[in-house]
């Protein structure tokens, strides 16, 4: 008989139950009070704002012509981030698992730095470098292209960080038996490595891309205020600057229902070649 | 071996560290020689006026408030998602995440909304006497829904690695719940929890999307320093903002070197 998809060989071992007697049930109990006062409680308000005038209302908000445009920049940019992301990420995760050269522990912790990094000091790091006064001659502040640069630093370690343990663990017989058969270095990449890599690729991909989506604090200062840098999340804070909540809720929903499915979806297409690879 | 070029090998290397250079490396170094480019002493005199010693203050103050709340629960959650059965497991677990995957700004608005006037909550706290919004209350509640999940996600999977025959044999040999807890389970995934209070200490100092709404940003009064920071460069106090900007990004690599030696003791 084969095996449900998704079961293990094996039984799990029966828990313990972890406080006895009424203990479990206060526990969940707790933990449910809390998530739902700090997380579910504040997220159905906003859900319940967005909808308030109804539903004809929630489309007009989402769709007049600041909302659309700030909504399409926002994805565009993501799309490209993420994409960048992909192949500077892998290579980067190549690099530092099969490559060495003097300083790679040191580039090695540096990759988290933008998870570290408070955003407002991205912003400004990037603009003391890409600024008006930028001392190579490179001005990106108050443009498209500065954008898609501050996503691309505070996006940078999810896809190396995805990758990196699996190409640790990816057995090199494979890739000698490729070669021995005759196959080129990028054959080898193309056919053999690329398969294994690929959901660990997904995975970071989807979390640079929820990222992007959603930032804030690296673009408020090289954005410039301007319409034609105002992604999403700019827009939804000059809408509640200005008192316009519920313009701000509709286009708030919609980021949260795009992350969510992007997340939703990749999980998906993670499991589903997961279980084709083997 | 792998027949690979030592071409291409070192074309690799040179756009992959090309790319961290221009991102990452040579920016960050920037920030270095602009706050000291008019010497220290006017870097320091910049972030040690009252202004802003008090959004220093007021950011590490919220900081630890929200993370010992995250600890407490990211350590009672891990071992009610590992160690019991439950309907609605899943739910809780994915519920856990969302987190991640909300724009600051979206998570400022939800709160903004819900503690306001009209808000669920906010009329009736109000009527009561309770300020949430535009006050520490409202900050610290922000902070806590950004690092909500980190430390519960690192303590997940050390709960699963470490197994639970050593706390049943505790039980066995008549330890109550608490003992068990805090002499087997808690020794066995300290470095665990270490490793995501760091991250949620990191993520706490820098918030800045959730707390520039719900804050209302008073200078001297509900400003935070990375609000601060960007108040100060809008005002083209470069020198103040890059002065700022160095400090918290200190406490960042601070943060980065606990995070690996953390990393290091868990393996």
């Amino acid at each position: 008989m084969t095996p449900a998809p998704g079961a293990r060989a094996e039984a799990p071992p029966r828990p313990v139950t972890f406080p006895r007697l009424g203990g479990a049930a206060l526990g969940r109990g707790l933990v449910t009070a809390y998530l739902s006062v700090i997380v579910l409680i504040p997220i159905a308000a906003l859900v319940a704002k967005s909808t308030e005038g109804g539903l004809a209302e929630f489309w007009d908000s989402l769709t007049s012509p600041l909302a659309i445009s700030a909504l399409k920049l926002t994805l565009i940019a993501s799309v490209i981030v993420t994409l960048i992301n992909v192949v500077a990420g892998t290579a980067i995760a190549w690099v530092l698992v099969r490559d060495s050269f003097p300083g790679k522990r040191i580039v090695n912790s540096v990759i988290d730095l933008p998870f570290a990094l408070p955003t407002v000091v991205a912003g400004i790091t990037l603009l003391a470098l890409y600024g008006t006064d930028s001392p190579v001659g490179i001005n990106v502040a108050f443009t498209r292209a500065g954008v898609v640069m501050a996503l691309l630093f505070v996006t940078l370690p999810f896809v190396v960080r995805a990758v990196q343990p699996v190409l640790l663990e990816l057995d090199r017989e494979m890739e000698e038996a490729a070669a021995s058969l005759g196959a080129g270095p990028l054959t080898t990449f193309r056919r053999v490595i690329l398969p294994n890599l690929t959901p660990a690729i997904l995975a970071g991909a989807a979390l640079a891309f929820a990222r992007a989506i959603g930032e804030f604090g690296s673009l408020v200062l090289l954005s410039g205020n301007l319409p034609k840098t105002q992604v999403a999340s700019l827009f939804i804070f000059a809408q509640i600057e200005s008192g316009n909540t519920t313009g701000a809720a509709a286009v708030s929903v919609t980021l949260l229902v795009i992350a969510l499915v992007v997340l939703l979806l990749i999980g998906r297409l993670t499991h589903w070649s997961l279980r084709h690879a083997r | 071996m792998l027949a690979s070029p030592t071409v291409s090998r070192l074309g690799l290397r040179f756009f992959a560290l090309g790319y961290l250079s221009l991102l990452l490396l040579i920016p960050v170094g920037m920030i270095v020689y602009r706050a000291l480019e008019h010497g220290a002493g006017a870097a320091l005199d910049q972030v040690t006026t009252p202004e802003a010693l008090h959004a220093f203050y007021l950011t590490i103050l919220i900081a630890a408030i929200a993370v010992t709340a995250n600890t407490i629960f990211g350590i009672g959650c891990a071992l009610l998602l590992v160690r019991s059965e439950f309907r609605g497991k899943a739910l809780l677990n994915a519920a856990i995440d969302l987190p991640f995957a909300i724009s600051p700004v979206v998570i400022g608005l939800s709160l903004y909304l819900l503690y306001g006037r009209e808000g669920w909550f906010g009329g009736w706290l109000l009527d009561n006497g309770f300020q949430i919004l535009f006050s520490l209350p409202g900050m610290v509640l922000a902070t806590i829904f950004v690092s909500l999940p980190f430390v519960v996600r690192e303590v997940v999977p050390v709960l699963h690695e470490i197994g639970d025959e050593q706390e049943q044999a505790a039980q066995t040999l008549g330890a109550n719940w608490w003992q068990t807890f805090w002499r087997v389970t808690l020794p066995a995934i300290r470095w665990g929890v270490a490793y995501g209070v760091v991250l949620a200490t990191a993520r706490a100092l820098g918030e800045f999307g959730a707390v520039a709404i719900v804050s209302g940003r008073v200078v001297g009064e509900t400003e935070t320093a990375p609000l601060w920071v960007w108040r100060e460069f809008g005002q083209f106090n470069l020198t103040g903002a890059y002065a700022a900007s160095l400090v918290l990004a200190m406490l960042a690599i601070g943060t980065l070197l606990a995070m690996n030696a953390f990393k290091r003791k868990e393996a």
